[in-house]
């Protein structure tokens, strides 16, 4: 089988590839490869040994029953592999079927590499596959549309300025009859905090910024959001191969935290966001690491706990279990944390197997999931795996701190009916918490 | 017939392994220039520590996840490998070798052990040959490349053990025993055989970005 025995349609794929000649992609698979790439890819795709080790690894593999065609190196084979083979002269429709796999089928959750002896990262080789495909203009509607509204409002949903500002405000009055007093403190210079979110939380889930200005609240925090752009941590840019775009996005974040010049970034609840700052954006812009300390909220809410400054009321009694979310586990090794958080919320954790750094992704994420509707049963046959650690867990509560985490999974769980709900640490420590009697 | 022996056991071997040790040196040398000029940002994360400890963890017989999920296919690796350097070190027809052509002399394995190592080696080649025909995610991804790095690791060893057996014509099986072993030597540098010198770095770098950057094992 090959990518284009399963190839989906979708509007902007095919209006793209429409307009290319064979001519124009050899070119633009050229300056990028002679460009860009450099001893990595030379050294990976000379020294693959096509043991096949890594099939075992990926989660679309074993979802559909070892099909050849989406094993790692498989998937490699189609793309890169086409490509070099080719000396990248590709015909349309192969470079429609390269776009197709490289953004919907492999979410470059690096689980691959623990299986190979060779040490090849594919997701490094997707990710050139995507860059090349960006270059191209070949990239799937859905995930195009966020990338063009972060050049368009340096956010991924097209949240204007004052729709931002307002959201913030409305948050803060809601939140201020429950806690009376509580802020959400806008451009407060030299605070310790500069708290940012993913653009879909102002949009979709306005209720965990309400959360999170809650828990900032409790803890007494000095904290602030910024009411200029750069607020947005999230960056489909990477994913769809647009590192100009990407860069431009990273530093205006951190350019929001520098010029309120507060002492550290907390980012929300969301992982490939993190990969951004500190794995990928980051290097693109030439910088060894970030030039303002970011962490993320797993450890935040880790530091908080063992400092003793939230007071629960109770433990959650139900038992639960843990998603480690892809982009912050092996991306940043925060299993322990997220383990210890978790611990001092429930009463009961139970592990799915595997986990910690061996864990299998959501699916959602690299951008899998904003390719949006078309390719929404790619995701869902791509991980019965996880539907089916998910449900031998037999427990009813899913702990996953991870935006896209949330979004892939709940789609598995609606799909294979698993009757599970899933759960923000900070809905967990919301509920959970000491509140103000209601007067 | 003896000028033709003599030539292949003389100049011939000295050129391949001219060419297997310069060319080595060449490859891992541009190598290293190619990343420096292009990815001189991703060097710096390098780590030595992190790369020590996943060098030495894949060199452990089941320690990772990936040797531990493909059994047989681990045993037939390791196997393979460690016969080999053995064979090419301590076999007693290449002690004699060693001796006569660097005056270095160490105490060579029984002709018999020898025999079996090697019977080891073309076993797990029937093996490597077996799982790329039938399983099918290796099929799908196999080339003439694969094949051909296959072919090249596996004749020095056939052609030494039908040599040591004084199968046929003993100086004929001798003749290409050594002719094979030459080519696998000047096809290291430059075929998929090259795995051997750039997995210690490839896994250094993967190491290191895992171990040092993202605080987790890439095993
Ligand atoms: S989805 Fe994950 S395991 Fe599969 S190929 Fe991509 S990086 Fe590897
Ligand atoms: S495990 Fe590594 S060497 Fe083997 S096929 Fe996969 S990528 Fe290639």
């Amino acid at each position: 089988m090959s990518i284009l025995d399963r190839k989906i349609e979708d509007t902007e794929l095919n209006r793209a590839t429409a307009s290319l000649t064979p001519d124009r992609i050899e070119q633009v698979i050229n300056s990028v490869l002679q460009g860009e790439t450099g001893a990595r890819l030379k050294a990976y795709s000379e020294t693959c040994m096509r043991c096949g080790m890594c099939a075992q690894a990926c989660h679309y593999c074993i979802s559909h029953d070892m099909e050849p065609s989406y094993s790692p190196v498989g998937k490699v084979e189609q793309t890169m592999g086409l490509i070099l083979r080719k000396h990248g002269r590709l015909t349309p429709d192969e470079v429609y079927g390269m776009a197709q796999l490289a953004y919907t089928e492999c979410n470059l959750c690096r689980r691959c590499v623990h299986y190979c002896p060779i040490g090849v990262d594919t997701g490094y080789i997707i990710s050139t596959v995507r860059r090349i495909c960006h270059k191209l203009g070949v990239t799937p509607m859905y995930i195009q549309d966020t990338a063009h509204s972060h050049s368009g409002t340096m956010n991924q949903m097209w949240v204007k300025e004052d729709e931002w500002v307002d959201s913030l405000m409305w948050q803060e009055d809601e939140a201020r009859d429950e806690f009376p007093g509580l802020r959400i403190p806008m451009d407060v210079e030299g605070a310790d905090i500069l708290y940012s979110v993913i653009a879909p939380e102002p949009k979709f889930r306005t209720q965990l910024i309400y959360q999170a200005a809650a828990i900032l609240n409790h803890v007494g925090a000095d904290w602030t959001m910024p009411s200029t752009p750069g607020w947005d941590n999230s960056d489909m840019c990477m994913f769809t191969g647009d590192f100009e775009m990407m860069g431009r996005l990273k530093r205006c974040h951190f350019e929001a935290a520098q010029k309120l010049k507060v002492r550290r970034i907390v980012m929300g609840e969301c992982g490939h966001a993190f990969r951004s700052v500190y794995d990928v954006g980051n290097r693109w812009l030439g910088w060894k690491n970030h030039p303002v300390p970011v962490v993320h909220s797993v450890e935040y809410f880790w530091e908080l706990f063992n400092e003793g400054k939230i007071r629960l009321t109770r433990q959650f009694e139900e038992p639960v279990t843990i998603h480690d979310p892809c982009n912050i586990i092996r991306g940043r090794g925060l299993m322990d944390k997220l383990r210890e958080v978790t611990r001092h919320l429930c009463k009961e954790v139970v592990e799915m197997s595997p986990n910690r750094e061996h864990n299998f992704c959501c699916a959602a994420g690299g951008g899998v999931i904003n390719c949006g509707p078309p390719f929404k049963s790619v995701r869902l046959e791509g991980n019965r795996i996880k539907a089916d650690q998910l449900r031998d867990t037999g427990v009813k509560v899913v702990v996953a701190p991870c935006h896209n985490c949330h979004g892939g999974l709940e789609d598995i769980i609606h799909h294979y009916q698993l009757g599970i709900h899933t759960k923000f640490l900070g809905d967990l420590i919301y509920e959970l918490m000491e509140k103000p009697e209601p007067e | 017939m003896n000028t033709f022996y003599n030539f292949v056991t003389g100049p011939l071997a000295w050129a391949s392994f001219a060419i297997f040790i310069g060319g080595s040196i060449y490859r891992i040398w541009s190598m290293i220039q190619l990343a420096k000029q292009k990815e001189a940002a991703f060097i710096s994360y390098m780590s030595l520590p992190h790369a020590l400890r996943s060098i030495l963890r894949w060199l452990t017989p089941f320690a990772t996840l990936g040797w531990k999920e493909n059994p047989a296919l681990t045993t037939a690796t390791f196997l393979f490998h460690a016969c080999l350097f053995t064979l090419v070190l301590f076999t007693p027809a290449h002690e004699v070798l060693w001796d006569y052509a660097f005056g270095i002399s160490f105490p060579a394995l029984p002709q018999t052990a020898s025999d079996v190592l090697t019977l080891i080696v073309i076993g797990a080649c029937c093996f490597f040959v077996h799982r790329r025909l039938t399983n099918a995610q290796v099929r799908y991804v196999s080339t003439g490349k694969d094949w051909l790095a296959l072919g090249i690791a596996t004749a020095p060893f056939v052609t030494g053990f039908l040599a040591s057996q004084q199968f046929g014509n003993g100086q004929i099986m001798t003749l290409l025993h050594v002719l094979s072993g030459e080519a696998m030597l000047i096809a290291i540098p430059f075929t998929r055989l090259s795995h051997a010198l750039f997995q210690p770095l490839t896994r250094a770098y993967i190491a290191s970005e895992f171990g040092a950057v993202r605080h987790v094992q890439d095993w």
